[in-house]
């Protein structure tokens, strides 16, 4: 079977992602509250504007118009009963666009959070996780995409649950985690645990990394603490295009494309072998980038020092992955455990 | 410290078994902090100081290290539905005693915003802090907050945003409630992953905050000061 992912992540040595989704259909109007994932099908050519905005900006690989496309999300727009539709139509028009270029290009499956918290802190079974999963993954390659590509995930127990969905579905995947929080993911995963965790799947992802978070220097030094695993697996680093701030009234992403070029360069340098954007990454992003990617020589791998002066401070001091952090937790003089 | 024996809760004095609380919160032992809160009532502790001085001091060891970045989600989210056991035996003999409230907040993500698991651990956290949570849920018009205000009087409006196109909205509900002149009446909160402490200040919120365990310190305060204005 031919899989324009699997030829493109073998044949080059730097793949270039997409953007931001949200960010971009705003822009064509789309109402705050609304679930993106309608738009499949209430307005297809908008859909396939914003996909085809990345592959005209010189994107390899673009995501669906899916993250928020299991039963979980869909609920809150009582559109649970049309999982199955919304990934199938997100994922054709992918297709659609995909195949009238002449370049060859990816159609990644986009499966976002459940946005519920799993059992035992939170509510949501492993079980119905891996149902509501599955049923994306399934619609997603009914629609035709190449590969399923599971992001902004913040508890190892739903990255386990998926990569379960993905593997009852047959489908090779790719997953990113939000390192959002001092380095960390909300659930408290480090870059190295992550980098771990990922090979102890029955079916680990093709590539993996990172993606949203904050600045786009903390996601480079969460990608160096992945390479600092000695992982050989590709390395996926899909940063916000800076930080948002509100001006005037306005949301404004600090992120020129000029920086998101330097970013996208650091992180090849870092050891990312697919590099994209989040929230705020345009096309115009996304050019600079490619331009950026295909002019520039591979680097050294940058210092921490290196990163911040190009792309400024890191939101945090350190990010759980240097020596003696795992003994925090015991910081306070504990008592004896009972009944252990 | 490492000794493995089993300490038997009710052979402790009060403050050993106060401190021993504290541990049996920050590991989410809910069991036991139902027992220790069943001793204490025995050795005729009043429920609010038992509330005080052992539930609400734990959880406030327990979100300075999550503030720290010692403690993560998971673990603080345990320790918030210990606490919760603990208030479930303490929040009918408050209310009998007619002790002070720790306080009461409405929250709610804003018209727009759909993306609940900010504000959904900030209930928790606030619950597990003794607050009384009402959680009017995701995308609410500035109707919503206001009845949701009107009906159950909450000492603060909590609002979350988690998308840079929804929180401009904050500033919609707060000038509303200054129009309609209630702004002053409440302590308003807001918080989501996009919003800086100069964006709380611009549109007029009494503070914004950086993630849960800040809410529930930030919550306090305010609490505490709005109460002794009353009693002044």
């Amino acid at each position: 079977m031919s899989n324009s992912f699997l030829e493109l992540l073998e044949s080059r040595e730097v793949l270039l992602a997409d953007g931001a989704t949200g960010t971009n259909l705003f822009n064509m109007g789309l109402q705050s509250g609304d679930a993106p994932e309608l738009w499949n099908t209430d307005e297809p050519e908008k859909i396939k504007a914003l996909y085809k905005g990345s592959v005209d900006a010189g994107s390899d690989l673009f995501l669906t118009n899916s993250f928020g496309g299991t039963a979980a999300r869909l609920k809150l727009h009582d559109a649970q009963g049309r999982v199955r539709e919304l990934n199938r139509v997100a994922a054709e028009l992918g297709r659609e666009v995909a195949d009238k270029s002449e370049r060859k290009i990816a159609v990644a499956g986009s499966v976002g959070p459940t946005g519920e918290i799993m059992q035992p802190v939170g509510e949501l079974s492993h079980a119905l996780a891996v149902e509501m999963f599955h049923e994306q993954a399934d619609a997603l390659k009914e629609g035709g995409v190449d590969v399923l590509w599971l992001e902004t995930i913040s508890a190892p127990e739903e990255f386990a649950a998926a990569a379960e969905a993905f593997k009852l579905a047959d489908m090779p995947w790719c997953g990113t985690m939000s390192f959002d929080t001092a380095g960390r993911t909300m659930m408290g995963v480090t870059s190295a645990d992550l980098a771990k965790l990922v090979e102890d799947y029955d079916v680990p992802p093709l590539a993996f990394g990172a993606n949203c978070g904050t600045g786009a220097s903390d996601i480079l030094r969460t990608v160096l603490g992945f390479a600092a695993q000695g992982t050989e697996r590709p390395i996926i680093s899909k940063g916000n295009a800076g930080i948002p701030k509100y001006v005037d009234g306005h949301i404004h992403y600090d992120g020129t494309p000029e920086l998101m070029g330097e970013y996208a360069v650091l992180a090849r340098d870092s050891g990312a072998k697919i590099i994209g954007g989040c929230c705020g990454t345009m096309p115009d992003h996304l050019r600079k980038m490619r331009e950026a990617l295909d002019s520039r020589p591979r680097g050294d791998r940058p210092t921490l020092e290196q990163i911040v002066e190009v792309l400024g401070p890191f939101t945090s001091a350190n990010d759980g992955t240097e020596e003696g952090s795992d003994a925090g937790s015991e910081r306070r003089g504990r008592r004896g455990r009972r009944r252990s | 410290m490492s000794e493995e024996e089993d300490i038997i809760l009710s052979e402790l004095d009060d403050e050993e078994l106060v401190q021993q609380m504290f541990d049996d919160l920050y590991d989410g032992l809910k069991e036991e902090i139902e027992e220790g809160v069943n001793i204490l009532l025995e050795r005729g502790w009043a429920p609010y100081k038992i509330l005080t001085e052992a539930l609400v001091g734990g959880m406030t060891i327990v979100g300075a290290d999550f503030r720290d970045g010692i403690l993560f989600v998971p673990e603080v989210l345990l320790a918030a539905n210990a606490m919760k056991g603990g208030m479930t035996i303490l929040k009918p003999l408050l209310a009998e005693t007619g002790a002070p409230r720790m306080g009461s907040m409405v929250i709610g993500t804003v018209k727009g915003d759909i993306h609940d698991i900010g504000k959904n651990l900030v209930s928790m956290m606030m619950e597990g802090a003794g607050f009384e949570v009402v959680d009017i849920g995701i995308n609410n018009p500035v109707e919503n907050y206001l009845e949701a205000l009107e009906e159950h009087k909450p000492d603060i409006l909590g609002m979350s945003a988690l998308l840079t196109t929804t929180m401009p909205y904050m500033k919609v509900v707060i000038d509303t409630m200054i129009e309609q002149g209630k702004r002053d009446d409440y302590i308003v909160l807001v918080g989501g992953a996009p919003l800086n402490e100069e964006f709380g200040k611009a549109i007029g919120a009494d503070a914004y905050c950086r993630d849960a365990a800040v809410a529930v310190e930030t919550a306090k305060e305010y609490v505490a000061r709005k109460h002794n204005a009353m009693n002044a």
